[in-house]
């Protein structure tokens, strides 16, 4: 029956078998799924990928990195008087900023998005039983709202900070929908909101695309929402797919069943590079250098790794240049400061650490490393300069790059040992809970003129008396960073602003807290007949945008 | 038999309670807290938020107390919710077990068709060509790595000739078993092809055991035609053995799909148990693998009542022993 069944399936298959999409249809593939449709729980770069296909937030960086609105009319700003500096009853310099909701905003039912959703969402935020990752901005950051009509509304937030235009994270809810369902237990909201329980609900998504299907685990259908405000999208299905193995993902873009792989959670780097050589006659590959920020985290608290002229004599030992061109293909441009040459607020002027084999003898021979004993440094004490370095386990191409680098170290005297861990490991209770001995290889992603205080702050150390809370692994502590971190939030005037950047970008490079590396692109891999796409290469998806995507006449 | 199948289910739920706390107690060691996961990548997270959300979970309970609230609530049909997913444990499960049985069930029943015939096809002539080029044939098979036939099978069958689609469960918005059978043909083989080396050896074997017995040299003696001597007497007690290695292969189903379903894009139990392993989805771990162990409690179940179906000599009268 089995060989039957199998013998039928064979002779109907190239009836059953996906031909190349229609070009009014278009099948993404990525390798992750959404594991939850809440747009303010669980953040996850797939599910943020797929709901801006659905949903708009108020603000967002576009593709040139400047904050924009998309669902309001325009920015606040100090200036136009729609952002105004006031005092809080505690005293304090807060800031109040109004916004005004799109006149033709529409939830996928044809109720309108009004204020009423801004006040129930702020609500769902800020209660403790909600569920909320984001808690800090609604509970702390916000702290009142007053609707001033159907549209209008003027958010107070607990601080005059110089971003105070930015609400990306404000992720509106529809109170029509999700008000019965929050109210009648806010503790089992989480799991009964209707973004959980009725996904395919039109009222939960007001996008140039809705949710119409999903298939856990495998793929997910959006249509084009008659209820949308802007320029009509041109496909009429588009559908998501997860596969997960990235050489299954390639056969699939191979085959057909698949038109297009984001950069966003797509294939690796090196894999497109390979795909590009053989295929890429047929697709559109590009590579969209971005905000992660591919580094390597040093504990400040290893006696070696605290004397600055061993973490210099590192870089210095690095042909950065050369990983990049043989590795990457060149297209994963070196990194010299944490703030990517792309983004506005970079200062060029800081030290740059070329690679410099003389130079990193020199540094170690100064920081007591002199002795070399079968190829390894020692110091007066005996000690071997010997160093771990950690990422996680599985990622090909950081395991790759680790290997390089401890060869380079090698001939510098630097002894490197890799301890590679599970991601759920390194990134739980090594990384977190700075369990790791010397260095661990990994990247930040970030958005444009982001401050990096939670990475950089002495105050942003975990420890276990602040629960371990912070992401200053390396444990750097400098008072005058510091001061430039919390100046960067208030000091707005242009040409203050401007040198408190250059000051903290100087700073970094001359403390060296981590060890710089590349600033990652993400490769997208498209096909030749479609047009419209734009990578932002930071946090907020290109799929933002998706209603200026179409298939070329 | 009655008394042997109480005794037995007895014994299935003793295994299924002490297995459901091993493996809480497991999941709880393993290092990563599912709150601090949760927060990892919101920096504004403090402190506080990490406490509020743990006692939301209930993480802040003793591990005892926790694992009494689950079974509490288990016995009374309430499995929880996955912390990952958002939605009833059952929910996400039951579509996913479904997809993993018959994925499964279609590639052990081709598994058996093919491997029986081939197994007593090479023990009736041991060590002659046929012999050799099917022993071949199996050790190819049993050698060549899961997911690399897998990827075989997607450039070949998928890429190349464009026959057949290269993963998932059925083409979107298609219902008809019809329209999903064509996605079901590339996962099936791959698993097929993997194990039908072992299987066939097993049935070789087993065989070449029975065909030098003397109940089959007298059955040939009595003048039985030598169809009726292999398939209804040999292979009726060779089939034993074989039970058992079905029965046992059952347990290490889902975990053993792992593979196809992700070179697949299959989404079955496999790919959900290590999912929620490593997500420290605790419930969703936890039920999916009392799943696992109440499928091998029950293929073994079944292989039992199969020996007394297949060897009359075997009898449940008595301690059920």
């Amino acid at each position: 029956m089995a060989a039957f069944t199998l013998a039928a399936a064979l002779a109907a298959a190239p009836m059953g078998s996906p031909a190349f999409a229609a070009k009014d249809e278009l099948v993404i593939g990525m390798t992750q799924f959404p594991s939850n449709w809440h747009p303010s729980m669980e953040a996850m770069m797939a599910k943020s990928y797929v709901l801006s296909m659905a949903r708009r937030p108020f603000t967002a960086y576009d593709a040139d990195w400047r904050l924009t609105c998309l669902l309001c009319t325009e920015l606040p700003a100090l200036d136009k008087g729609t952002a105004e500096v006031e005092t809080r009853p505690d005293g304090k310099k807060g800031i109040k900023v109004t916004y005004t909701i799109n006149p033709k905003a529409t939830w996928g039912d044809g109720t309108p998005v009004t204020t009423e959703d801004v006040l129930f969402t702020w609500t769902v935020g800020k209660h403790p039983q909600s569920g909320y990752s984001n808690f800090d901005l609604f509970a702390r950051d916000i702290v009142a709202i007053d609707a001033k009509d159907e549209r209008t509304f003027t958010i107070h937030r607990d601080k005059a900070v110089c971003s105070y235009a930015e609400i990306n994270d404000f992720e509106i809810l529809p109170a029509h929908l999700e008000r019965a369902v929050f109210e009648a237990d806010p503790a089992t909201y989480r799991n009964r909101s209707k973004y959980e329980t009725d996904t395919t609900n039109p009222g939960l998504w007001f996008g140039p695309y809705r949710i119409a299907q999903v298939e856990p685990g495998s793929h997910v259908v959006l249509e084009p929402n008659p209820t949308w405000w802007g320029a009509k999208p041109a496909f009429k299905r588009v559908i998501v797919k997860s596969i997960e193995n990235t050489a299954a993902l390639e056969a699939n873009l191979l085959a057909g069943q698949v038109d297009m792989v984001p950069g966003e959670t797509g294939l690796p780097l090196d894999q497109v590079l390979a795909f590009e050589k053989r295929h890429g006659s047929r697709y559109n590959v590009f590579y969209k250098p971005g905000l992660f920020f591919e580094h390597i985290e040093l504990n400040l608290d290893n006696p070696a790794l605290a004397d600055l002229r061993v973490r210099r004599a590192l870089l210095h030992a690095i042909d950065r240049e050369a990983i990049s061109k043989q590795l990457y293909g060149g297209r994963q441009p070196v990194a010299h400061n944490e703030i990517s040459p792309l983004d506005r607020v970079h200062a060029p002027g800081y030290p740059i650490y070329a690679f410099d084999p003389a130079l990193a003898a020199k540094l170690l021979d100064e920081a007591g490393w002199s002795e070399r004993r079968a190829g390894v440094r020692h110091n007066a004490k005996g000690e071997r300069l010997s160093l771990e370095i950690m990422t996680t386990a599985g990622n090909r191409s950081r395991e790759v790059l680790q290997q390089v680098l401890q060869a380079q170290w090698r001939q510098a005297g630097v002894e490197v040992r890799i301890v590679n861990e599970p991601a759920r490991v390194l990134f739980g209770d090594t990384l977190e809970k700075r369990r790791f001995k010397s260095m661990v290889l990994f990247s930040w992603i970030s958005a444009p003129e982001n401050i990096p205080r939670t990475i950089l702050h002495s105050s942003m150390i975990p420890t276990e008396a602040n629960n371990w809370a912070g992401q200053n692994y390396t444990g750097y502590r400098n008072p005058e960073m510091d001061k430039v971190l919390e100046d960067l939030e208030h000091v707005c005037e242009p040409d203050a602003n401007r040198a408190l950047w250059a000051k903290l970008q100087t700073l970094y490079a001359q403390d060296l807290p981590n060890l710089p590396l590349f600033f990652r692109a993400d490769p997208f891999i498209l096909p030749s007949w479609l047009e419209g796409v734009v990578p932002t290469g930071h946090l907020d998806s290109s799929t933002l945008w998706i209603e200026t995507w179409k298939a070329k006449e | 038999m009655t008394r042997f199948l109480a005794s037995r289910l007895l014994q299935a739920l003793a295994v299924l309670l002490l297995m459901s706390f091993v493996i809480t107690v497991l999941m709880t060691l393993m290092p990563g807290d599912p709150v601090d996961m949760m927060l990892a990548g919101n920096p504004r997270a403090t402190p506080a938020d990490a406490a509020r959300l743990k006692a939301l979970y209930g993480l802040d309970k003793p591990l005892l107390e926790r694992y009494g609230h689950w079974l509490q609530a288990a016995l009374a049909g309430d499995f929880g919710f996955s912390r990952l997913y958002a939605q009833p444990v059952l929910t996400i499960l039951l579509p996913r077990l479904g997809n993993t049985l018959l994925l499964l069930g279609a590639a052990m029943a081709l598994t058996l068709a093919v491997a029986l015939p081939l197994g007593v096809y090479a023990a009736r002539r041991p060590y002659g060509w046929a012999d050799n080029a099917i022993n071949l044939f199996c050790f190819a098979g049993i050698s060549v790595p899961a997911f690399w036939l897998a990827l075989l099978l997607i450039l070949l069958f998928a890429v190349e000739l464009q026959w057949l689609p290269a993963s998932g469960l059925g083409p979107v918005g298609g219902e008809g078993w019809w329209e999903r059978l064509p996605y079901l043909v590339l996962p099936v083989a791959s698993l097929t092809l993997a194990s039908i080396g072992g299987y066939t050896r097993y049935v070789r074997a087993a065989m070449m055991g029975e065909l030098r017995q003397d109940y089959v040299r007298t059955a040939r003696a009595k003048g039985l035609g030598e169809g009726r001597v292999v398939w209804r007497h040999a292979l009726r007690n060779a089939t034993i053995p074989i039970v058992t290695i079905v029965a046992l292969e059952f347990g290490a189903l889902f975990s053993g799909a792992l593979v196809t379903e992700t070179m697949f894009a299959w989404p079955g139990m496999g790919k959900l148990i290590y999912d929620s392993i490593m997500g420290n989805d605790l419930n969703v771990a936890l039920v999916a693998l009392l799943f696992a162990t109440l499928t091998t409690l029950a293929g073994n179940l079944l292989a039992d009542a199969a020996y007394a179906g297949l060897d009359p000599r075997i009898s449940f009268k008595g301690d059920g022993a």
